[in-house]
């Protein structure tokens, strides 16, 4: 991780393309059979969704991710608060990204308030991570 | 307090799952590095497990008869709620070490709360879910507590 940490300092973003094969491959290893996210008649039909829906949880890990490999050998992360505020389709590219809002040196832990938006700029699901650093 | 909570779905506050205990291998490390786009070699070699592996450890594994029609697992756990319409939930997880494979893990669901609120369009439910995983020493591993809302 470079540089170390200010406050107000923007982390690398990353984004996602959400891919239809992704989303078979991450559900299945979760052992999910919840249709909204493979079966498209099912969703747009019966549940009225615009298209196949991202499972919430995979946008949670791309929280993750983020912050993750800014952190790389440098720490870990010690804890995540988030919600899932709006759902992402496949097909869309979604960006995660995040801002440090508090570093202690004293203690090496880190706060950065982290998201993930979608290609319209809308919070899909905005979150709390905090980490440690490597003294 | 109104009325949408009766005493019965109350009664459930403070029930607890069966303890589950299984056991994390390099290959399931591997297969949700790769499923999650994660581009870190120790995690897509499978030496330790990302955060938010435990979801893959411990999502429920039921028989496909037990699956309901959109094929949700039902959450045994869960009463039937007089509202059903699930909206965004929130989660608040603590690391507290990572998980390797050969670690054998037990996790143990506790329903830690049930309440209402009155949202703009109506009363909300809220329930909380605290999921506790542990070692075999008894040490915690993660603890993660779900919010969710149904309307």
């Amino acid at each position: 991780m470079t540089p170390a940490p200010t406050v107000g300092m923007a982390i690398p973003e990353r984004e996602h393309g959400c891919d239809v094969v992704q989303q078979m491959l991450y559900n299945a290893s979760l052992w999910n059979g919840h249709r909204i996210h493979f079966d498209t008649p099912y969703a747009t039909e019966v549940e009225g969704y615009p298209g196949l829906v991202v499972a919430g949880p995979l946008i949670g890990d791309w929280l993750h991710q983020v912050v993750d490999e800014w952190l790389g050998e440098a720490g870990a992360i010690t804890g995540i608060s988030y919600s899932n505020r709006v759902a992402a389709f496949v097909g869309e590219t979604i960006t995660a990204g995040g801002t440090v809002t508090d570093f202690d040196p004293e203690t090496g832990e880190v706060t950065i308030d982290v998201h993930v938006k979608n290609d319209r700029g809308e919070v899909l699901a905005p979150g709390v991570i905090t980490a440690r650093l490597e003294k | 307090m109104s009325g949408l909570l009766s005493e019965h779905v109350l009664s459930y506050i403070g029930r607890q799952s069966e303890p589950r205990r299984e056991i994390a291998t390099r290959r399931d490390i591997r297969k949700y590095a790769v499923a999650t786009n994660n581009r870190q070699s120790k995690y897509l070699n499978g030496d330790v497990a990302p955060p938010l592996f435990h979801l893959h450890l411990f999502w429920e594994v039921v028989p496909l008869s037990e699956l309901s029609p959109d094929g949700v697992s039902i959450d045994t756990l869960l009463p039937k709620f007089p509202l059903e319409k699930a909206m965004a939930g929130g989660l608040e997880i603590t690391y507290h070490r990572p998980i390797k494979p050969g670690d054998w893990l037990t996790a143990t669901r506790t329903l830690t709360d049930i309440y209402e609120k009155s949202g703009r369009s109506g009363a909300l439910i809220f329930y909380e879910v605290l999921m506790e995983v542990r070692d075999d020493a008894g040490n915690p591993v993660v603890s993660e507590k779900t919010t969710r809302i149904l309307r």
